[in-house]
């Protein structure tokens, strides 16, 4: 009798839930209806950020909540901890929370077919940043917005040539070490690829190759090693700033001085990213000659975006954001890149600095 | 008697893990609607879930019997690492059976191992599994480093299959009608959950359980084979743990060694907020996926509550257990003194 009672009980709360869901269809129709007559009064976007690893991903991370932050828009940012089963969880989420937008920034770049093609049929525009997403067909996102990496490298190269040549040293006494990003990694491969093609042109010798994993910590043990290996390094060109922070520490701990004057023995460090303060502040030292920026300030470049696709036009489907070249060394002043100019500016003040300047 | 009372305390538990979500996504419903009104949101908790229920699952029978097991978040991993090299290898002769049998394969392997270790050999299961848990992290890496995708052609013919719900969906955007809709994983673990149950319920084998996590020694004297029963209830949560690795690989479609970190934890806390003791001898199966549900559930409100940043979902996690602790001893007490 007692259990009799119980089952009762159990399938009385089971249609308590039943009808819960099913009361749930005629809400959702009713609030459809709703949203119909007050569209384009605020713009829901859905964030999924794929983790926080570094500084810069905290930094593009900001950048994101700083420009969707009131001025009638809302964000709601889901944090991926670098999984994609997270990042496909907060997507369908955003997908039944009808936002009007989703900013995605993918921890892979395969394996969002399905979940981006549910986005289209509900008719949300997908905008990816920072890394790309390899999918069979294009049209299941809007655009993308990022870095060009091998850009990066091409300019860092560039400064490197009209240095070199404006001292007088012959490019083949350059002996360049390459402390790779983690490989495999879209930055890794542009930039070590703009390095590449740059030494093949210009004939100068690339001594060796090592991941340094983007840390500090590998940065530094790749570069004690090398400075082992080889008595001749004369530049060591680090894929982020990290590792450029590691090498200089290395070289010193080894009795080398670090700087821009090559010719009389000292070794030149290069860098990327340019969002670590103590990075900057080596750059204004003359420790790091010279910084490419990775901009990792793409909030306002998505917003932008979006206005352009509800005034009813079309984006371009890859959008590279602004980047700058920093170098404290004053004997470069421009440096063109495919028939580009651009200007080598002073290593920002602070970083808030640089903030307020590349966001204006 | 004794065993009897048990079952009562478990059907207890089971009806405020129930009323507490139903309550919870009522409440979701009514106070931040949007998706929540959605019906797809509701299967979307199980579209996201589906390994978590059949890991979860198996944890409680694990759990019921007075052991744990630590290992299944690197099985799964193990799991869909295997299956990717396998299905994507450059001669393209990987088959969806195949790739199924490795499942099982590796997940019974496991079950046997760690069984025969906690059972006849009686080491701690919460070493044995941790031991597991590294081994299966480190042949993930070993198997392959780097995470990839499966390109095979008919998995992901099988991986983009959907089962829709006839006559439930929502309008969506554009005006038209969207039915909802569920994975094939999802499937897998509504019958894995219905199995158990009915195995918990009403057989032999379910008692056994029960009997020997509520008290081995009594359990003994009653003529049990309490060694046997403790390795067939890790043979059941491992093999159930390569069955939901299949499912995590059929979600996600890629191999990775950072797949399914921290989902024992997960599991077990579904397992608990469902009702299962930590104990032994109470639990029920549809509290776990109850658990499951509460779990994922709590977690969506917290994100949508503009609680953004990822501690936030750990403490809303934390401070969730904590009540259903709360509640269960609280209950428990009560019954014990009328």
């Amino acid at each position: 009798m007692k259990k009799i009672n119980e089952v009762v009980t159990l399938l009385l709360l089971l249609s308590v839930l039943v009808t819960g869901c099913g009361s749930s269809v005629v809400n959702g129709k009713k609030d459809n209806a709703g949203e119909g007559n007050d569209a384009g009064k605020t713009i829901t976007v859905g964030f999924s950020q794929l983790g926080a690893e570094s500084d810069w991903r905290n930094t593009n991370t900001q950048s994101m909540l700083d420009a969707f932050d009131g001025d009638g828009y809302t964000l709601i940012y889901k944090n991926g901890q670098q999984k994609q089963s997270n990042q496909i969880t907060a997507i369908r989420m955003f997908i039944q929370q009808e936002v009007d937008y989703i900013v995605l920034a993918p921890a892979t770049e395969t394996g969002w077919d399905s979940v981006l093609s549910e986005a289209k049929e509900a008719g949300i525009p997908v905008i990816i940043v920072d890394r790309r997403v390899d999918v069979a067909d294009k049209n299941l996102y809007s655009c993308w917005v990022g870095s060009d990496f091998e850009l990066e490298g091409r300019k860092v190269a560039a400064w490197i040539k009209a240095y070199t040549e404006g001292q007088g040293i012959d490019p083949s006494d350059l002996h360049i070490v390459n402390i790779q990003g983690s490989l495999g990694s879209t930055a890794q491969l542009g930039r070590t690829r703009g390095l590449a093609n740059a030494a093949r042109e210009n004939g100068w010798e690339i001594l060796a190759e090592e991941s340094g994993d983007f840390t500090e910590t590998k940065g530094r043990e790749v570069m004690t090693s090398l400075l082992k290996r080889y008595d001749n390094i004369n530049i060591v060109y680090c894929e982020n700033d990290n590792e450029a922070i590691g090498a200089i520490d290395a070289i010193e701990s080894a009795g080398k001085k670090v700087g821009s004057d090559i010719k009389h023995g000292e070794i030149m460090v290069v860098s990327f990213d340019a969002v670590n303060e103590q990075a900057i502040q080596y750059a204004r030292e003359g420790k790091i000659s010279c910084i490419a920026e990775c901009n990792p300030l793409h909030g306002p470049r998505v917003k932008a975006l979006i206005e352009t696709i509800e005034a009813g036009g079309t984006p371009e489907k890859f959008n590279y954001v602004d980047e700058r070249i920093f170098s404290s060394v004053p004997d470069v002043n421009v440096i063109i890149v495919d028939g580009i100019t651009y200007t080598v500016d002073a290593p920002p003040e602070t970083q808030s600095a640089a903030d307020a300047s590349s966001s204006g | 008697m004794k065993k009897k009372i048990k079952l009562n305390d478990s059907n207890l538990l089971l009806v405020i893990t129930i009323v507490i979500f139903t309550l919870m996504y009522l409440g979701a419903i009514i106070f931040q609607g949007g998706g929540f009104t959605k019906p797809q949101m509701f299967f979307n908790q199980f579209n996201n879930n589906a390994a978590l229920i059949i890991t979860a699952c198996g944890m409680s029978v694990v759990m019921i019997t007075g052991g744990i097991d630590i290992s299944v978040g690197g099985v799964v991993a193990l799991v869909s690492m295997c299956c990717a090299v396998y299905l994507d290898n450059p001669n393209g002769n990987g088959t969806i059976g195949g790739s199924i049998l490795i499942a099982l394969g590796i997940g019974i392997a496991y079950g046997i191992v760690q069984g025969f270790l906690v059972a006849y050999l009686d080491i701690q299961p919460f070493i044995v599994s941790l031991a597991g848990m590294f081994f299966a992290r480190g042949m993930t890496t070993i198997v392959n480093t780097a995470p990839f995708n499966v390109e095979n052609e008919k998995f992901k013919a099988l991986k983009l299959t959907k089962v829709t719900i006839p006559f439930i969906g929502s309008i969506n955007k554009k005006g038209e009608f969207s039915p909802a809709y569920v994975e094939i994983g999802v499937i897998v673990a509504l019958l894995i959950v219905i199995l158990l149950f009915v195995v918990l319920r009403w057989t032999k084998l379910g008692r056994c359980f029960y009997a020997v996590g509520g008290n081995k020694q009594s359990a003994l004297m009653l003529g049990i084979n309490v060694r046997r029963t403790k390795f067939l209830s890790h043979l059941i949560c491992s093999t159930l743990a390569g069955i939901a690795g299949y499912v995590y690989f059929l979600h996600v479609g890629s191999g990775s060694a950072s797949h399914a970190t921290g989902m024992e934890m997960q599991a077990i806390a579904s397992s608990i907020i469902g009702g299962t003791m930590l104990t032994g001898g109470v639990g029920n199966i549809i509290g776990t996926l109850f658990g499951v549900l509460s779990l994922s559930t709590i977690q969506n409100i917290v994100s949508l509550a503009g609680l953004d940043q990822a501690w936030w979902t750990g403490i809303t996690i934390a401070a969730m257990l904590g009540i259903f602790l709360i509640i269960q001893s609280v209950v428990m007490a009560q019954r014990k003194k009328a």
